[in-house]
């Protein structure tokens, strides 16, 4: 019964926690855009969350930078379970045209595991919002 | 007693990765330390490895917000290496991209300032208007955010007739709505309070800090390269260069209310004064050996590219110097003295791009001159040599 009534609220209103790994800005803005009254990610309960201990979803952007590598790895590890990572942007998914710098990892999932993908350079509002949407489809 | 706050490099009044370390004195800042290394990934570098043609595209990709000021900045470059001319019409949409993009930059640091500043709904309204000129450069470029109109030579896709309508309608809208802005900004007394006084920065310092962009225009020094050295379509343009003296954050916000509206003086006469014919020339795959500087007005200030080449089809050295990498002596400036509770909107009113600032630099040591470039290992091998070296602290107590 409480199992059924927390997977509920879960579905219902996910907290997300926007994370910079190092990314070029876009997929950042497209990230905040989402939330602005064109495309208002708000209408499915979502809402951006200052810290991580109270975010239920990382939504990550960013090629993963040597400096932000420990970074990240504390910021998975302080938010609570069942916790979601959606990478959002070709950087997250391999480093796009990054690839190959010196100080870059070359994608999220190199650091932590990755539920979700969106592609894009960057990914459109649309597409992000399909992408949580999908996520919460899954749970 | 002082304190030092740590704030970062994951903070949520920040957007970006970059760590500040204030120094504080109950609630008033004493010092300003900024770090950077968050975000740097090795741009410059990896601009040695690709040709003059995929460089663009990576240099669009070294900020999101001003993408097209540096491949603009970058092909300008490029361009006067190679010896090439774009045609006139090529110039008058490049640059008209150039205007749109410094709307969306405007509207967009208007929506954040007001968010820091706690009014909420503000930056509701510009984003939501935000999103015509979005749907504008949407339409003329086929991307969102990365436009990647640029070409070596010209832009990539041409203007007709109803695109130019939907622009010229466009630019109505926004032209009301930013009038509007201008009118609730005046009229909302809570908001001017939060804002006025507030990161002081006096003329003479800004000078002294070499100040670039609004921040400059904002303690009443105009500087603007297209005025100062027009390049491109802007001499043959009408428009004003706006500042203000009040030199706070308010400042800020109406340079860049004012700089809107010129903005869109200059779209509404590059759509009429658009000439006809190609819009793109042909170019050389390689470029002669040189070296090159290249200025742009980006909408964060001025924006400086360097650019070597030794004859073959690929950079030797591609240097970035981003706007708000100037402005940071500037803003440790503006936090002194200080509240804490100013420091996001402090911050903010630089409309800081953090992933543009982070350039690696070269220490010259400041007795000798003698520059220094250090290994990655090297610097790890020191600092562990340094923390074993280093006394112990004994007796050590918890402050608290
Ligand atoms: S995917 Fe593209 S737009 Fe997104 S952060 Fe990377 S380079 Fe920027």
């Amino acid at each position: 019964m409480l199992k059924k009534l927390a997977r509920w609220s879960r579905i219902k209103s996910p907290w997300i926690l926007h994370l910079n790994s190092g990314a070029c800005n876009a997929c950042d803005i497209e990230i905040v855009a989402a939330l602005t009254p064109r495309f208002d990610v708000e209408r499915f309960g979502i809402l951006l969350k200052a810290t991580p201990r109270h975010a239920d979803v990382l939504v990550a952007s960013g090629p993963v930078t040597r400096q932000m590598r420990d970074r990240i790895i504390r910021i998975y590890e302080q938010t609570p379970d069942p916790k979601f990572v959606i990478a959002v942007g070709a950087c997250a998914m391999s480093g796009c045209v990054y690839r190959g710098a010196y100080n870059i990892l070359g994608g999220l999932d190199q650091v932590i595991p990755v539920n979700m993908y969106v592609p894009g350079c960057p990914a459109r509002p649309d597409a992000i919002v399909d992408g949580v949407v999908k996520l919460l489809g899954k749970l | 007693m002082k304190f030092q706050i740590p704030i970062g490099p994951q903070h949520p009044a920040l957007k970006e990765p970059i760590s500040l370390r204030m120094t504080v004195e109950g609630e008033v800042i004493v010092d300003a330390d900024i770090r950077l290394g968050y975000n740097h990934r090795g741009v410059e570098k990896v601009a040695e490895e690709k040709n003059w043609t995929q460089n663009l595209y990576l240099s669009e990709r070294i900020c999101g917000i001003c993408s097209h000021s540096h491949s603009t900045c970058y092909v300008q470059g490029v361009e006067k290496l190679m010896d090439i001319a774009p045609p006139p019409r090529g110039m008058y949409i490049r640059y008209l991209v150039s205007e749109l993009e410094r709307v969306h930059s405007h509207l967009l640091w208007l929506g954040v300032a007001g968010h820091e500043a706690g009014f909420d709904s503000f930056f509701m309204y510009t984003w939501r208007d935000r999103e015509v000129v979005m749907d504008l450069l949407e339409m003329i470029t086929g991307n969102r955010v990365h436009y990647a109109i640029n070409a070596v030579g010209g832009v990539r896709r041409d203007l007709d007739d109803l695109q130019k309508a939907k622009v010229l309608e466009g630019v109505k809208i926004l032209r009301e709505r930013s009038v509007y802005y201008f009118r609730i900004g005046a009229s909302e007394p809570s908001f001017v309070a939060r804002i006025a006084g507030v990161g002081v920065l006096p003329l003479e310092k800004a000078v002294a800090l070499c100040a670039v962009g609004p921040t400059a225009r904002a303690s009443g020094w105009a500087r603007d390269v297209r005025k100062e050295d027009p390049y491109a379509v802007y001499g043959e343009l009408e428009f004003d260069v706006p500042t203000a003296d009040t030199c706070d954050v308010l400042g800020r916000v109406v340079v860049r209310v004012k700089e809107l509206l010129e903005s869109y003086k200059l779209i509404e006469q590059m759509i009429h004064k658009l000439p006809e014919g190609p819009i793109a020339a042909k170019v050389p795959r390689k470029a002669k050996p040189g070296e090159v500087v290249s200025r742009y007005e980006a909408p964060r200030g001025e924006n400086l590219h360097y650019i070597k080449s030794n004859g073959t089809d690929k950079p030797e050295r591609l240097k970035v110097r981003a706007p708000t990498l100037a402005n940071y002596p500037a803003t440790v400036e503006m936090l002194r003295s200080g509240f804490i509770a100013d420091i996001p909107l402090i911050f903010a009113a630089i409309d800081p791009c953090i992933c543009c600032a982070e350039r690696a630099v070269v220490l010259t040591s400041a007795r000798s001159g003698e520059e220094s470039i250090v290994r990655l290992g090297d610097l790890r091998r020191q600092a562990l040599e340094r923390h074993q070296k280093a006394p112990l602290k004994r007796n050590a107590v918890w402050p608290f």
